[in-house]
């Protein structure tokens, strides 16, 4: 069981690094910050397989904080942090 | 490998597979809604299979009733943020694909 969770961990660190590129590409603020919530989630998953693994039990707890801060990342993204006017190519 | 075992390898395979979608349909979508909405699949779901996979292997109730908290609450951020980033993209004319 040990080398499936340490497998799965790893296919989803490599998905994490597919959707760097959204990040990096865009176009508006908002696509880049769903990836990054996507990030959230994907974290909280390898964190869990890692728990489960043996690696460190206290890594759960690690994910229960990525959690619990996943809403109040996405609400100050968008009360605070969404810039009021794109860039010109950004609308498209 | 027991029953259980088996069980939660195909779960944590399935919910796996889910997250792959999810990337490349954030990777493939071509506008902000549609990307949420592989957002979302990846989350709720995908979250949802790998913990329960990891929570049948869990050895005392209270393991398993901490990993069901941290998929609720990534439920309840992930309906939050669908809802408030669609709206907020409509406000502000993110305009919707159309073929």
């Amino acid at each position: 069981m040990q080398t499936l969770y340490l497998t799965l961990a790893v296919f989803l660190l490599l998905n994490l690094a597919a959707g760097m590129w959204r990040v990096l590409r865009g176009p508006t603020t908002a696509d880049r910050m769903l990836a990054t919530q996507l990030f959230g989630t994907t974290a909280v998953a390898i964190l869990l397989l890692l728990a489960e693994a043996g690696i460190y039990n206290a890594l759960r707890d690690v994910a229960l904080v990525f959690a619990l801060l996943a809403g109040v990342t996405a609400v100050a993204f968008v009360r605070c942090a969404w810039p009021e006017r794109e860039a010109e190519h950004d609308t498209d | 490998m027991t029953l259980i075992d088996y069980l939660s390898s195909l779960l944590l395979l399935v919910g796996a597979i889910f997250f792959l979608a999810g990337t490349l349909g954030l990777l493939r979508f071509p506008d902000v809604y549609t990307r949420l909405h592989a957002l979302t699949k990846a989350d709720n779901v995908g979250l949802g299979l790998i913990i329960t996979g990891l929570a049948l292997q869990s050895e005392s109730l209270a393991g398993a009733g901490k990993l069901v908290l941290i998929w609720l609450l990534v439920i309840l951020a992930g309906s939050t943020t669908a809802n408030l980033i669609a709206k907020e993209a409509l406000r502000r004319g993110v305009r919707v694909w159309k073929q």
